[in-house]
């Protein structure tokens, strides 16, 4: 949207300002394209500031990266002398030189061998300035310190008409011109009052000492037709140049993901949702001393590394060695990870520079290694250089910039107290996406560690103490023992099992004699009715034996009387036959 | 004015044909030839003709006047409408 309407605003304006990008890290993106084309900008500061390697960075850029050749006109370092100065950042001057790229002049102005009579102008520069411009065909010019005029003539109402007439003849020649002007004291941003002359953009740089840390930083005071950042921004200095870091953007108009990425420890994801962290959130650890906060750190990044993605480390603690050492004794092996590429450690104190050093540095290093995951541990140590505040602020930026780039992001808090606080001493709590707790608990003499989850956002999660163990093999969440006698942990969790399994091996034991006593039981009455069975069937072959010794009493009186009729009738044996 | 043997050397600088510069080198000539005749060489240099001259000899006004010889080198910028200073400036006059 933003975009579209930026394209429209120049269609309907040809005239719009033209810009020419600097190359200066950073800078380009404040000033939204760098500086006006065809026109005098200037940078001033105090000595020390940076002044001179900016411009000839811009310069140096501009020859190499956007083919436009320049003239850097000195009045303060001899050609020789800039060329050294600037080696160190990989700038081959010599080498841009011999290929018509660049043209360094230096003009020497010694007051001692210098007498001034009468009338005079400076065209003898820009004859010379001319010269140079036409021999390289420079479409960039710097001017540094133009102040040195000053010091070496003393006709300052000359200088001054020749100052205004210099700018306007840099206009008329098309040039991009960088003039440089050291800061004075008082109100002017310099001491000869060049801004008077130049009024189309200034920068200032800064270089100031808080605590003992010094931090460079720029502002762009003045933008003629231009929208800009109006902030005051740190600089780093270092062997690729200056970066200047654009770290506050106003908009809250991240992509996000809703992809899940899982912290390497699968009953902390089961706690999450059973999916763990979203991509590109930010997910804060805090805890008091030794309750495993970094090696939840070194599991989560193994986490990433193991799916194949890249991980920085920021230690500000320890040194890559020691985490490494130190993480191989829970079954973590990081060294691997370091050896193949994907894991980074980035080691240095606090003290090292300034908070926005660090912001500048990680920034930096981000952009260039590219990776999924950062982890910065712990960021307790970060408050050893700025105040409360200033961390804050610096880690908000961390957060939007790393939001930005879709990074993950999990920091480690050391709270100084036991309490749990609604707020982190670093006051970061309220920035972050999730915000896991890990914490002592002491109890019957021993210290176990308890960790849940504050909070989560956009996911479901559980409201659970979960037991964090930390073994030889690595770490682990177990489930808290909710008993009677309230949450147990640790040992006494351990002597609360072992009574429930005493007590079910007793159970079993009593079920087990019931059911012999019931087998037993039945027996016995089995026995019993066979018994009376037995009884019944020999009663009943009693009785039988009587039914049948009756019957036969009963044939063998029959017969006997038929006989016995028989034989009164005296038939006898012919009867019988008859009979049969 | 003998070509040899020239105990000062003057290069001028000018560019263009400019009010100054004619009055520098007149100037210039007028000083020379009261208290120099003989010993010098005068050289007029347009930078409009020769930019590249320019910086060989650090100039960045005009006119600026360079005594080459004797040693060592000493500038004087301007119209050189003061006579006093051009002397001392040349050395030709103890300061």
């Amino acid at each position: 949207m933003a975009k579209d309407h930026k394209k429209e605003k120049s269609k309907l304006h040809p005239a719009y300002l033209e810009k020419t990008p600097t190359g200066i890290t950073g800078l380009d993106e404040i000033t939204e394209g760098g500086i006006p084309k065809g026109r005098p900008t200037l940078i001033c500061g105090q000595a020390g500031c940076g002044k001179t390697l900016m411009s000839l960075e811009f310069i140096v850029r501009g020859a190499m990266e956007f083919n436009e050749p320049g003239v850097f006109m000195a009045f303060e370092e001899k050609a020789s002398e800039l060329a050294v100065n600037v080696a160190s950042l990989g700038f081959d001057l010599e080498k841009l030189q011999a290929d018509k790229k660049l043209r360094i002049d230096y003009v020497h102005i010694d007051r001692a061998e210098i007498e001034e009579t009468g009338e005079y102008n400076l065209e003898g520069l820009f004859i010379r300035l001319g010269y140079a411009i036409d021999a390289v065909n420079a479409k960039r010019v710097v001017l540094d310190t133009l102040e040195n005029l000053f010091s070496g003539l003393s006709n300052q109402a000359i200088l001054r008409a020749e100052l205004r007439r210099l700018f306007q003849w840099l206009k008329e020649k098309g040039v991009t011109a960088v003039i440089t002007g050291e800061r004075g004291d008082g109100k002017s941003l310099t001491r000869q009052g060049l801004e008077e002359y130049v009024s189309d953009c200034v920068i200032l740089l800064d270089h100031r000492v808080i605590n003992q840390i010094s931090t460079r930083r720029l502002r762009i005071i003045k933008y003629r037709g231009s929208i800009h950042g109006t902030n005051e921004y740190p600089f780093l200095i270092d062997e690729e140049g200056i970066s200047v870091l654009p770290i506050t953007s106003l908009k809250l108009e991240k992509e996000v993901s809703s992809e899940r990425v899982s912290s390497g420890i699968p009953a902390l994801d089961h706690m999450l949702g059973g999916k763990g962290f979203f991509k590109g959130s930010s997910i804060l650890v805090s805890g008091t001393a030794g309750t495993g906060k970094t090696s939840i750190a070194a599991y989560f990044a193994e986490e990433a590394c193991r799916r194949k993605e890249k991980c920085i480390y920021f230690a500000f603690e320890e040194s890559p060695k020691q985490i490494i050492r130190n993480m191989k004794s829970i079954n973590v092996d990081l060294q691997k990870y370091v050896e193949k590429g994907l894991l980074k450690f980035i080691a240095s104190r606090p003290t090292l520079y300034g908070l926005e050093m660090h912001l500048v540095a990680m920034y930096k290093i981000i952009k260039k290694f590219k990776p999924s995951t950062v982890i910065l541990d712990p960021i307790t140590n970060l408050v050893t250089v700025g105040n409360v505040s200033e961390v804050k602020s610096m880690l908000i930026r961390l957060i939007d910039f790393l939001q930005e780039e879709q990074v993950t992001v999990m920091f480690t808090a050391l709270s100084l107290n036991t309490i749990v606080n609604e707020q982190t001493d670093e006051g970061v709590s309220s920035l972050v996406d999730a915000w896991l707790l890990v914490r002592d608990i002491e109890f019957n003499g021993e210290r176990n560690r308890g960790m849940y989850i504050m909070k989560s956002r956009g996911m479901k999660h559980s409201n659970q103490v979960r037991e964090f163990i930390i073994t030889d093999k690595g770490l682990d969440l177990v489930e808290v023992y909710l008993g009677p006698e309230g949450v147990l942990t640790g040992s006494a969790r351990e002597a609360q099992k072992l009574q429930e399994a005493t007590g079910e091996v007793l159970r079993d034991f009593a079920v087990g004699s019931k059911d012999r006593e019931l087998i037993r039981k039945r027996k016995v009455l089995e026995a019993k009715i066979s018994n009376l069975q037995m009884e019944f069937e020999s009663a009943e072959e009693e009785l039988n034996k009587m039914y049948q010794e009756d019957q036969l009493v009963k044939q063998v009186a029959n017969k006997t009387r038929q006989e016995i009729t028989n034989l009164r009738r005296g038939t006898g044996a012919d009867d019988k036959e008859v009979k049969k | 004015m003998t070509p040899k043997a020239k105990a000062y050397e003057l290069r001028l600088y000018v560019a263009g044909n400019t009010a100054k510069s004619v009055t520098a080198l007149a100037n210039l000539k007028k000083y020379c030839e009261e208290h120099l005749k003989g010993q010098y060489k005068i050289e007029v240099i347009d930078l409009l003709v020769q930019p590249q001259l320019a910086e060989g000899d650090q100039i960045f006004a005009i006119p600026t006047l360079v005594r080459k010889v004797p040693e060592p080198i000493r500038k004087i910028i301007g119209d050189l409408s003061n006579e006093e200073k051009v002397l001392v400036g040349l050395n030709i006059r103890p300061a």
